[in-house]
């Protein structure tokens, strides 16, 4: 079995959901797609109230090299063009869309197999680039960009990243389930556009449903291997998982392409698939609704643009003793202030915790017990640079590394003393930005 | 609906806290405090209970007289410096000189850094050497009556002075090397003399052995110790399983040189800090006025704790290869 080597941790599983198949969502009232989806230039809205859109048609235009566009997922009208609130409850732009209710929903015609092999890998990178395709594991980096190979580069593998090494969540694990032979094509067309001769899953060793289904989809797939990782914190970290899938190290500082690499998440490869063979923007993704309290949690294929609240009560209603939301995994995931706001391409999941298990515990002092010099997976020390942070002293943080942090959060995970070692490091992170 | 709770990631935290992990060392020393009241009786108790009151007092009444914060007397902390501070006496050293010690040991070895987390010695070992500066005669006057580790019927050289027993390192320094006249199984079991802790070496690796498993402590420190020492001693032409056992230096290993606050921070750090105290306590043993020297080899390790942790610096993940790189 492989793993990454330095650090990490082992987080309670919790993955309640992992047996819910993957549920669509009853089609809500009205959609508020934000305009900003994905990291990058927010795109200009092209559309305005009252103008009809059909399923699957790009309502933005997209202004720079690093951005996405996005798609209405229905037919219907646009109602208006106002700010909703993201979880995190910043006010941006949105187009709100009423379904049609007659008949909200309708799909082109796919690519035939024989159309789809015809296409160029640039075809390919442009249609996953029109398609508002991003990189569905949460960091939401337009897939477009990570493709375009830069000179002198060249890619041997393309690796998907089905280790959900997050407690709770499970949509990966339900896509890989209910789909794999998609995600092997959406895997396939990938490593085409990207010119990469080989592909690589890997998924942790707690789902072996998924690593069954997708042994069985890459058989007689030469080119294909599933691999089988150890269940540790943080797996599905790019730099990790590179290193365990194909014992290459990325240089500090760098990009997987400087090893030949590529990562992309399940998500991603079975959205690429749905693009380039079904001819289907990315309007929807499945999404974990989780939490000790919910009475219908599940995997949920939720449409772009629909409100939290419908999600949540879904799931069965936010229980009285809700204390957090959280939107993504509960290691690097955010606490969200706000649901009224709408899903994103960025949301894997929402995990509802218990007033008791929401907040901090007190900070104590330091006690130099070295865990999280222990468990940081890129070899920091965050004890000594969560000090120099105290003191502002970001110069000697930036010597210490601390732009290599991957923010994974294991070493406030693990502190005896309670202390938020991460939120300084992300502190000092931000002011050296700053000063760029 | 309540008001949603938001702050940065991660959301969940690991069940480990403070508390836990001095528990966790209390528990660990109590086998080998059991040895030490078997062996040497009631005064035994009677040490540790006073140097464990003391402790806690003087660390109460400085938190809450002169810091003015809240009590921090749960965290156990105080509690282990006690044992420990207990557990480097003799059982017939007077009480108050025991007072004394645990006032030196949390006054100036801990709190006068400004606590917990903050001091640079082993606060125990702060007040061991004091008292043992302060009051040479007392610090090794040991009970009579308790085996020396001599064979009775070869013991030559054993002590006439009914009052006061010797301890083997006292003959070792003197220079009496010869195996024949120990008894190992004395020695691992406690059947010798030395202060509390330090005679039960078994009970000293069940305590080890539990801090392993409940992940209290990592290997690196009190395997460097004992094989640094052990080579040493061989190198220097002692008998290692005697240096090992006889002395404080299994209670030093796994007890006071794996103490986090004075430690290093990396695992490579942790391995030279081991290493030198081995090599410390051997050299003071041979060559040095004291027949023990863990506790200074200690003590002088902790003050080369920052430069250590300087230089052991954990590599950056990709580190080699960006420099490959550049």
């Amino acid at each position: 079995m492989k793993t990454f080597r330095r650090g990490g941790i082992h987080p309670p599983e919790n993955k309640l959901t992992n047996d819910c198949q993957i549920t669509e969502l009853p089609l809500p009232g009205e959609l508020r797609v934000m305009l900003a989806q994905c990291i990058g230039a927010p795109p200009r809205p092209t559309v305005k109230p009252g103008d009809r859109v059909a399923c699957g048609d790009r309502i933005v235009e997209v202004t720079a090299f690093v951005s996405a566009p996005v798609h209405s997922p229905v037919n219907g009208i646009v109602k208006k063009l106002e700010p909703t609130r993201t979880p995190q409850g910043i006010w941006q732009d949105s187009i709100v869309i009423e379904p049609d209710k007659e008949n909200p929903i309708s799909y082109p015609e796919p690519r035939t197999k024989e159309e789809t092999d015809a296409l160029s890998p640039k075809e390919i990178v442009e249609i996953i680039g029109d398609m508002g395709v991003v990189g569905l594991g949460g960091a939401t980096f337009p897939t477009r960009v990570k493709l375009s190979v830069p000179e002198g580069k060249s890619v041997d593998y393309l690796l998907i990243n089905g280790a959900e090494c997050e407690p709770c969540l499970t949509c990966d694990n339900a896509l890989m389930k209910e789909h794999p032979e998609e995600i092997v094509e959406g895997t396939l067309l990938l490593m085409r556009a990207a010119g990469a001769e080989k592909g690589i899953f890997g998924i942790e060793e707690n789902k072996p449903d998924a690593i069954k289904a997708m042994k069985a989809a890459v058989a007689g797939k030469p080119q294909l291997r599933v691999v089988t990782l150890k269940k540790k914190y943080p797996q599905g970290g790019e730099k990790q998982l590179i290193f365990a899938t194909t014992g290459r190290i990325v240089p500090a500082g760098g990009l997987p392409i400087a090893t030949g690499c590529i990562v992309d998440n399940v998500a991603t490869a079975y959205a690429v698939y749905q693009a380039v063979r079904l001819r289907r923007p990315l309007t929807d993704r499945v999404v974990t609704v989780t939490g000790p309290g919910l009475s219908n949690p599940g995997n949920f294929l939720v449409k772009n643009g629909t409100s939290l609240n419908d999600i949540l009560t879904f799931a069965g209603g936010l229980p009285d003793d809700t204390g957090k939301i959280i939107a993504g995994g509960p290691m690097m995931g955010r606490a969200i202030s706000a649901t009224d706001s709408s899903a994103t391409k960025g949301l894997s999941g929402l995990v509802v915790l218990p007033h008791d298990e929401a907040l901090r515990k007190p900070e104590g002092p330091c006690i130099r017990c070295a865990r999280c010099v222990g468990v940081c997976p890129m070899g920091l020390e965050p004890y000594l640079l969560m000090l120099q942070a105290d003191v502002k002293r970001w110069d000697d943080m930036a010597q210490r590394g601390v732009m290599n942090c991957l923010e994974c959060g294991s070493c406030t995970y693990i502190c005896p003393s309670n202390r938020p070692l991460l939120d300084m490091i992300k502190l000092g992170k931000q002011e050296l930005r700053k000063k760029k | 609906m309540n008001k949603l709770t938001i702050s940065l990631s991660p959301h969940i935290h690991s069940s480990g806290s403070i508390d836990r992990c001095m528990w966790n060392v209390v528990i660990a020393m109590m086998p080998a405090l059991a040895v030490a009241i078997w062996t040497f009786g009631l005064p035994a108790l009677w040490v540790t209970l006073v140097s464990v009151t003391a402790c806690l007092l003087t660390e109460w009444l400085i938190t809450r007289y002169m810091l003015h914060r809240p009590s921090t007397l749960t965290n156990g902390s105080a509690l282990i410096t006690g044992i420990l501070l207990a557990f480097n006496l003799p059982s017939i050293l007077p009480l108050w000189m025991v007072v004394i010690g645990a006032i030196i040991a949390i006054g100036i070895g801990k709190m006068s850094f400004g606590g917990l987390g903050c001091n640079i010695w082993n606060p125990a070992l702060v007040g061991r050497v004091f008292l043992l500066l302060s009051f040479p005669a007392a610090m090794t006057t040991w009970p009579s009556g308790v085996e020396s580790g001599f064979d009775a019927t070869t013991g030559a050289s054993q002590q006439a002075d009914a009052s006061s027993g010797a301890t083997l390192l006292t003959h070792l320094n003197a220079g009496d090397t010869s195996l024949a006249d120990y008894n190992l199984l004395d020695m691992a079991t406690g059947n010798i003399n030395g202060s509390l802790g330090e005679v039960g070496g078994i009970a000293i690796l069940i305590g080890l052995a539990y801090l392993l498993l409940t992940k209290t402590i990592t290997w690196h420190i009190p395997t460097a110790v004992i094989a640094s020492a052990a080579l040493f001693s061989w190198a220097f032409g002692g008998n290692p399983l005697l240096d090992i056992f006889a002395g404080g230096l299994l209670l030093g290993a796994v007890f006071m040189a794996t103490d986090y606050v004075t430690s290093p921070m990396t695992h490579k750090g942790q391995l030279i800090f081991g290493a030198m105290i081995g090599l410390i306590t051997i050299i003071i043993r041979r060559y040095g006025a004291y027949p023990e020297g863990m506790s200074f080899a200690i003590l002088l390790m902790n003050s080369f704790v920052p430069l250590i942790n300087r230089y052991c610096r954990p590599t950056i993940f990709g580190e080699k290869e960006r420099r490959a790189q550049a």
